[in-house]
């Protein structure tokens, strides 16, 4: 079943084949982290198949959250959480987590000075 | 882990972008993004709701939500996402993940179907997660009043309601820096009331 749309969705009916069928990821990971290529994954050296070469190529400039990565591989979210968190538990990658700004988030005072900084780039746009 | 010292504070935050089918939604976020939208999709399967215990993926049917979402480099280590998904109550999987941590949200609306937002602003207040009313004006048509509108909505005087032109980069940049001053007002706010 399809929803919101009309299209086929051919390729994604065996998605999780990439990951050998796992679900979970051994990381959560949020949809708007980002993610960089470390120096052990830019060496190759390390690297166990074709979607791991992709992202460390994709990662390896400028940095990439997760939801990039996903729409650039073509993947659902889920896959590339699970493809990611493997890369970045073996040192390939890593994930910078985003900072949060819901009310009762750890340090409030952190966030007012990230909304400044957001608030501040927004306006020289 | 490996990552150099000086991208060692970079972070990321996000915006969300709601509101009902064929509003505008892809069309803001694409106003503003330094990056042609791209599009995302998660899945669900029909099974996933309590039977959650198995790592394989159940063969069953699956349902896949779209999200559009684009992307605003602030600065070299901190960089904004917008992300635009349709507002239907049903797709609360894809809910709980979009609005955990986001700064807050817009609704963008079209008032010839302002009950396709009735749900979304229900969630969003119910999660406490700020947000702003932006009514996208077709044609540059500015068909009710504002007034009119949030009644219509019944949201809270202190709820910001704007027009915008989803099509256009200055009118959408401004809803966006409407919507962190807001959110900054409401820390204030709330500062002040705790000391």
């Amino acid at each position: 079943m399809v929803l919101g749309g009309d299209e086929p969705t051919g390729s994604l009916v065996r998605p999780y084949a990439v990951t050998r069928g796992r679900t979970r990821p051994q990381l959560e990971i949020a949809l708007e982290a980002l993610v960089e290529t470390t120096a052990r994954g830019r060496s190759g050296q390390f690297l166990g198949g074709r979607e791991q070469k992709v992202i460390v190529d994709l990662c390896g400039g400028r940095l990439q959250s997760l939801a990039e990565i996903a729409a650039r591989m073509e993947v659902p979210l889920g896959v590339a959480r699970v493809l990611v968190a493997d890369m970045a538990a073996d040192g390939l990658l890593a994930v910078h987590e985003p900072t949060g700004f819901d009310a009762d988030g750890a340090d409030e005072s952190v966030g007012t000075e990230l909304l400044e900084r957001v608030l501040s780039g927004l306006r020289r746009l | 882990m490996n990552s150099p010292a000086d991208t060692s504070r970079v972070t990321s935050a996000k915006i969300v972008i709601a509101g009902g089918f064929g509003v505008g939604k892809t069309t803001l976020v694409g106003s503003v993004s330094e990056i042609t939208p791209l599009t995302t999709e998660a899945i669900m399967t029909s099974a996933s709701e309590g039977v959650d215990d198995n790592n394989l993926v159940p063969d069953k049917a699956t349902t896949t939500v779209a999200m559009d979402f684009g992307r605003i480099t602030i600065d070299q280590d901190l960089i904004l996402y917008l992300f635009g998904t349709p507002g239907q109550t049903r797709f609360w999987f894809m809910w709980d993940e979009l609005v955990r941590g986001a700064i807050g949200a817009i609704v963008l609306v079209d008032t010839r179907r302002l009950a396709d937002c009735f749900s979304v602003i229900d969630f969003f207040e119910h999660r406490k997660l700020p947000y702003l009313v932006a009514v996208n004006c077709f044609d540059g048509k500015q068909l009710h009043e504002i007034n009119d509108i949030r009644d219509a909505l019944q949201i809270s005087h202190d709820v910001p309601v704007m027009y915008t032109d989803a099509r256009n980069r200055e009118s959408t940049k401004q809803v966006l820096i409407k919507l962190v001053e807001y959110v900054l007002s409401m820390r204030r706010t709330r500062t002040v009331g705790v000391h």
